[in-house]
């Protein structure tokens, strides 16, 4: 305050130093201009109220995978004590050992490890290619393509459920798989040349999938990965959808000079675009494969036999801890909770990794809508 | 322009004939890259997709047989599905349901809608542990899907857990389990005058918090990427000419925003059409599994979906009306 009334002293030292005296306000007042202020105690308010708000909205998120992991350490007498909620009296890794043994875990593992590795990575690279076709090719077409895009996403799997299922039950592409293995031509509901050509030899494990009524898709991983690489599996519209707006956002500049270096179009995708878009590639591929993973609608739908084992299907009771009392139906709860961490849990380190890409991949996309 | 192009073509066809084809042919050979791209998509649409969505339009007209040596007869029915959908035995089930099922979808989106915002405009400020926070609330996404959805949609854990006393086997929720009673909130609303309707509504929502939190995750990233384009400029002028941040937020980011809110609305509507926790949708399958696999569940399914586009129609419709887009140089 007083600093400015009175004008700094200016001392000539030397030939070419100078010293600035100037009286600076105690450091006291300083901090009672800073800390005093409504402005500042106005941040304060706000401050701990998003924090308080903050807190309590991530532990309803949490809540549930808390409970999932405190009861999947608790012994079954712990679930009728009425004293015990949230820390376990008595403290056991039976739950574990029973569900990652009995229940044929690291086999499940490795092949839904597989099967989502593969189709997250096919979803990935298809939708990117779908994606920059929509956002940087004007051709004839292109707005009626990207809304049957949108309606793949719109009419829900539920509703092709049945026909899904024949589909891919009794796979075939015109009828060539069907006339190949002996059966005939059907036009117009009328059926020809029965059994004019069969090059499948019987009692094959090839004769199993392929009959006369067409490929029998189901039990393999045939019909998911065909999904993917037409760009029909779950979800895909979003992705094309978030792929496209993240492309149009990409400067037209730059694929023109790699055209005027003389690169087409293919090298120009893969070699420039690609590489710009990792953080939205990886976001999709996070989708892709966490909503493979868990998803079990898909894999009950086309896994129908036992003998496939998929993680999503190893939720149930181990027989060793299947036991009689009256807590049972609660104690079946934490196991089929536990089962349901055990499949998560290699998500959840993947998110760990994943998730700064991820808010990344969408801030960068600049999601918008035109 | 393009008249004396083609003047000059046809006038010089010989010297600049050449030319002018080499720039055309680029513009298509462009478009035929366009379509090498899409080609995937083209190709799935039409083998794939859409003999299946066909399919499933015939199903629901006709009746299934299925032969002993595997296989099944399709037989032509005509409209019996659907009139047994609406007028047979299941008829009173199915549009209880349906009606059930619809009024939850209309209560929720703006519940979702409201709550995504909020937390995209919160988690868009700069603070201690965004990032931590963050990657919390995307937890959801990622994870509370598929089976896990199936494992929480009768998971009488977690209201185990949640309640002070002892319960027996999940029979039913307490009050105490609430995390609101109707109570506290009419206590709240007591001197503004809105009504009980408004009371329950509110009611519902916060105690189905854990349903909308698991289920904003990906409208809250759609808003927070739209937040985040909106040009910093515009709020510092706001600023600097004396705006609240609450006058910021109605005049500036609710309009920069609007056509994301539409966009959600839609997303919305389709992803708690397809979640295994909709109610029209286990109904049907429930049908599906009941009648052996019989087509009426196809039918059930058809008329479903029908509301469900005649709804995004109109959401589309009325919010087209309200939405702000910026001019920008495309």
């Amino acid at each position: 305050m007083n600093a400015q009334d009175t004008q700094p002293k200016v001392m000539r030292e030397s030939k070419n130093k100078i010293r600035v005296d100037f009286e600076r306000t105690p450091l006291l007042e300083r901090l009672k201009a800073k800390f005093l202020s409504v402005y500042f105690l106005k941040n304060v308010v706000w401050y701990i109220f998003r924090l308080i708000l903050l807190i309590g909205i991530a532990y309803v998120v949490l809540f549930p995978f808390l409970t999932k992991i405190a009861s999947s350490f608790m012994a079954p007498e712990d679930f009728i004590d009425v004293t015990v909620r949230l820390i376990p009296k008595n403290f056991t890794l039976d739950t574990y050992k029973a569900v990652l043994s009995e229940l044929g875990y690291w086999k499940s593992f490795v092949n839904t490890f597989t099967l989502s590795l593969s189709c997250a990575l096919i979803q990935m690279f298809i939708c990117s290619l779908i994606g920059y076709g929509f956002a940087k090719f004007r051709f004839k077409g292109n707005g009626i393509l990207f809304l049957l895009v949108m309606l793949t996403m719109i009419v829900p799997h539920q509703t092709l459920q049945l026909s899904m299922f024949m589909t891919f039950r009794y796979f075939d592409i015109f009828g060539i798989f069907q006339f190949l293995a002996g059966g005939g031509i059907t036009l117009f509901g009328e059926t020809f040349l029965e059994g004019v050509i069969d090059i499948i030899p019987e009692k094959t494990k090839l004769a199993e999938i392929w009959t006369p009524y067409g490929l029998n898709l189901c039990n393999t991983y045939a019909p998911l990965i065909i999904m993917s690489i037409t760009g029909l599996a779950f979800k895909n519209g979003l992705y094309i959808y978030m792929l496209r707006q993240f492309f149009t956002g990409v400067p037209d500049a730059l694929e023109e000079s790699a055209y005027l270096d003389g690169a087409g179009t293919m090298r120009t995708f893969f070699q420039i675009i690609l590489p710009l878009s990792v953080p939205m590639m990886i976001t999709v591929f996070l989708f892709a494969f966490c909503w493979q993973w868990t998803d079990d609608f898909y894999t009950t739908m086309f896994f129908t036999s036992t003998k496939t084992e998929l993680l999503v299907k190893i939720v149930g009771i181990p027989s060793s801890l299947k036991i009689d009392y009256s807590g049972q139906n609660l104690y079946y709860a934490a196991i089929r909770n536990t089962c349901g961490l055990v499949i998560i849990l290699p998500l959840v380190i993947l998110y760990l990794f994943c998730q700064n890409f991820l808010v990344q991949g969408i801030e960068r996309s600049g999601l918008t809508a035109d | 322009m393009t008249n004396n192009l083609k003047l000059n073509q046809t006038l010089s066809a010989k010297s600049a004939g050449p030319k002018k084809r080499k720039i055309a042919s680029l513009d298509r050979r462009k478009a035929r890259a366009g379509w090498i791209f899409v080609l995937p998509f083209v190709i799935g649409f039409v083998l794939v997709y859409l003999p299946m969505v066909f399919d499933s339009i015939k199903l629901s007209f006709t009746e299934l047989k299925y032969l002993p040596g595997g296989g099944y007869d399709p037989q032509w029915v005509g409209w019996d599905n659907y009139k047994e959908a609406l007028l047979g035995e299941y008829a009173e089930n199915f549009i209880k349901t349906l009606g059930a099922g619809l009024l939850k979808m209309l209560f929720d989106i703006p519940a979702i809608l409201i709550f995504s915002l909020f937390m995209a405009v919160l988690l868009n400020q700069k603070m201690v542990g965004r990032a931590a926070f963050r990657a919390i609330f995307f937890i959801p996404v990622v994870l509370s899907t598929g089976i896990m959805e199936s494992i929480d949609a009768q998971n009488i854990l977690n209201e185990y857990m949640d309640s002070p006393g002892g319960i027996d086997d999940g029979s039913g929720s307490s009050a105490a389990t609430e995390i609101v009673t109707a109570l506290d909130i009419q206590k709240l609303f007591a001197g503004m005058k809105v009504g009980t309707k408004l009371t329950t509504y509110v009611v519902t929502m916060v105690n189905d918090i854990f349903n909308i939190v698991n289920r904003s995750g990906v409208q809250m990233l759609i808003f927070l990427a739209a937040l985040q384009s909106i040009s910093p400029a515009i709020y510092e002028s706001c600023r600097i000419d004396g705006a609240t941040s609450w006058e910021t937020f109605w005049k500036i980011t609710l309009p920069m925003i609007s056509p994301m809110i539409l966009v959600n609305a839609v997303y919305t509507v389709i992803d708690s059409f397809t979640t295994n926790s909709n109610l029209v949708m286990q109904y049907v399958s429930e049908i599906y599994t009941k009648s052996g696999g019989q087509t009426v569940s196809s039918a059930m399914a058809w008329i479903y979906f029908m509301i469900i586009i005649l709804i995004v129609g109109v959401i589309g419709a009325i919010c087209s009306a309200f939405v702000f887009y910026q001019k920008r140089d495309m």
